[in-house]
């Protein structure tokens, strides 16, 4: 058997982002950033797929996780990365708790348009209330670190190693979550839900659990994503943005935790490209982008690195 | 001999459809139990009933005294009431060791075992040894040991049955119902077929239910046989004379493997 060398991965990614980041320019860090808060969403997903449900209203969470974040500062004052992020993640979670004992008894489409109907709700209740900003939304504290204000320069830098810090203990946790008995379940309720239930287990608990996992997953994307824009509005909860994740998590594949955060660095940069190449049809290029990576890499970007293994 | 299992009475109907009508049975305890009837007479009725896939009109089932009547399926299955099926259910994108693999998995989940902050190779509870063992000691008795690595879509249909069977074993079951676990196999291929799955499970001293059609099949592993007919137990004797019951001879032999 191949050893599984996805945790030495994780270090290595980690180390690599503190070491070069400090000479990457402020644009780069700000996409890197975003690519770990894009990630955390897709991971999410990515265990939602395992299990055979695709949600089109993740950006619920990520909406939810990022007002979190944002009511923190707005009415509390407080602005540290990682408090953001844990309130971010304990709000969605929660909500996705609630909301799993309803979601998690339907399958299929109904799965993914009940989840995007709730997403849109969140969409239409925030554009309608005037104390979060409506349709404009507000703007967000600059980020501290434990208390500490770095000096400005140093604010991308240190946010991008706190995104880096997040995201890859995500998916280090979640690594280890898929080799436990109920992460290895997600295949077999894709393929035959009477049979777990035979074998002695509820796939709609197990559903449950991965919802709310993918929630906090999202939750704390949600806050990351705001602290590093500096503003919230109620289009990060628009099915659109949804859509975005679902593209990201279709474009890294099921195979492996790393592969959600280079998808979402992948739709970044050709998402920035395509904008800074031709601002008026900059969606059309990305569309085209998109559409060669799924027609060569069905699998999704894993499929590289697990084809080359093979060969 | 102790009795395992009780159905009491049991009613099923589906509109104008009676699947079940006042069925009474006793199970005992390592005993083996052919089940037979024409199709539509209610032995999978039966089946489900007892695995809480459906709930009785009424009627109560209790195994080893406990009414087990309202629980459901994973519960049951917990107690140790495990099945297969007449279509086998695998996990077909999943190769053969991964589906004892995730089956192995839920025993030790529900055993306590296993979860996200344990370390090391939990045992399995009733087989002490860690899953890995136990999938390839299972696989090896169903003679499924050189189709280890392969996706189960792609196993032949005999194979897909043995594996279905296979998959209730991670278990440890005390009561095994086998739906028709040698339908699809050829004439040849039934009685190697039995042999190797009653004694695979009988290692493991599990009670067996099994649903068949071919009375040779039936006479020669049952020990008892209960023969339903338009959803009542119309016979529940030895095989040799339940098998000679003019009701039985008219309704089911008659009916079905002579026809």
């Amino acid at each position: 058997m191949k050893r599984d060398r996805t945790p030495e991965m994780i270090g290595i990614i980690f180390l690599v982002v503190v070491l070069s980041g400090a000479w990457l320019p402020q644009w780069a860090l700000f996409i890197l950033t975003i690519a770990f808060a894009h990630g955390l969403v897709a991971l999410g997903l990515m265990l939602m797929l395992r299990a055979g449900l695709v949600s089109f209203g993740q950006a619920l969470y990520y909406c939810l996780g990022a007002y979190a974040a944002g009511a923190l500062g707005k009415f509390l004052g407080m602005s540290d990365i990682f408090v953001q992020m844990l309130a971010g993640a304990a709000v969605a979670g929660f909500a996705a708790f609630v909301l799993g004992f309803l979601l998690a008894k339907y399958r299929g489409i109904f799965f993914g348009l009940l989840s995007l109907a709730l997403s849109m709700i969140l969409y239409g209740l925030l554009v309608k209330n005037e104390a979060l900003g409506s349709t404009d939304g507000f703007n967000i504290l600059p980020s501290t670190l434990f208390g500490i204000r770095p000096a400005a320069d140093w604010v991308r830098y240190c946010v991008a190693v706190a995104a880096a810090f997040a995201g890859l203990s995500a998916a280090l946790l979640v690594h280890r979550y898929l080799n436990t008995p109920l992460g290895r379940l997600a295949p077999a309720i894709k393929d035959n839900e009477i049979r777990v239930e035979y074998m002695g287990t509820s796939a709609r608990h197990a559903i449950h659990v991965k919802y709310v996992i993918a929630a906090v997953l999202a939750g704390a994307g949600g806050a990351l994503a705001a602290t590093n824009v500096g503003h919230i509005d109620p289009e990060m909860a628009y099915w659109t943005t949804s859509g975005e994740f679902i593209f990201i998590t279709i474009l890294a594949g099921t195979g492996n935790v790393i592969a959600p955060f280079a998808g979402a660095l992948i739709f970044g940069v050709i998402h920035t490209m395509a904008y800074d190449l031709s601002p008026n049809t900059w969606q059309m290029s990305l569309g085209t982008a998109l559409l060669a990576l799924i027609v060569f890499l069905p699998e999704g970007l894993w499929s590289l690195f697990v084809r080359r293994k093979a060969a | 001999m102790a009795v395992i299992l009780h159905a009491r009475g049991l009613n099923k109907s589906f509109g104008a459809v009676t699947a079940a009508s006042n069925v009474d049975a006793l199970v005992e305890k390592d005993s083996i139990v052919g089940l037979i009837g024409a199709n539509g007479a209610g032995k999978t009725t039966f089946i489900n009933l007892i695995t809480g896939y459906l709930k009785p009109d009424s009627g109560a089932i209790l195994f080893e005294e406990r009414d087990i009547t309202r629980l459901p399926p994973r519960d049951i299955t917990r107690l140790g009431i495990c099945r297969s099926f007449q279509m086998p259910q695998l996990y077909s994108s999943l190769s053969v060791y991964e589906n004892m693999m995730v089956g192995l998995g839920v025993v030790l989940r529900n055993a306590g075992r296993g979860g996200y902050f344990s370390r090391g190779r939990p045992q399995v509870p009733g087989y002490d040894a860690p899953a890995e063992e136990v999938a390839d000691r299972i696989l090896d008795r169903f003679g499924l040991a050189d189709q280890r690595d392969k996706n189960a879509q792609v196993l032949p249909g005999g194979m897909r049955k043995l594996l279905d069977i296979a998959l209730t074993m991670v278990a440890k079951p005390r009561i095994l119902l086998l739906d028709e676990p040698t339908s699809g196999v050829s004439a040849q291929e039934k009685f190697g077929i039995m042999e190797m799955v009653l004694k695979a499970v009988r290692a493991e001293g599990a009670t067996v239910l099994f649903v068949e059609h071919d009375m040779e099949v039936v006479s020669r592993f049952a020990q008892r046989v209960l023969a339903f007919y338009d959803g009542r137990i119309i016979a529940d004797a030895a095989p040799e004379i339940a098998l000679a019951d003019a009701e039985v001879k008219r309704y089911v032999v008659g009916g079905v493997s002579r026809a």
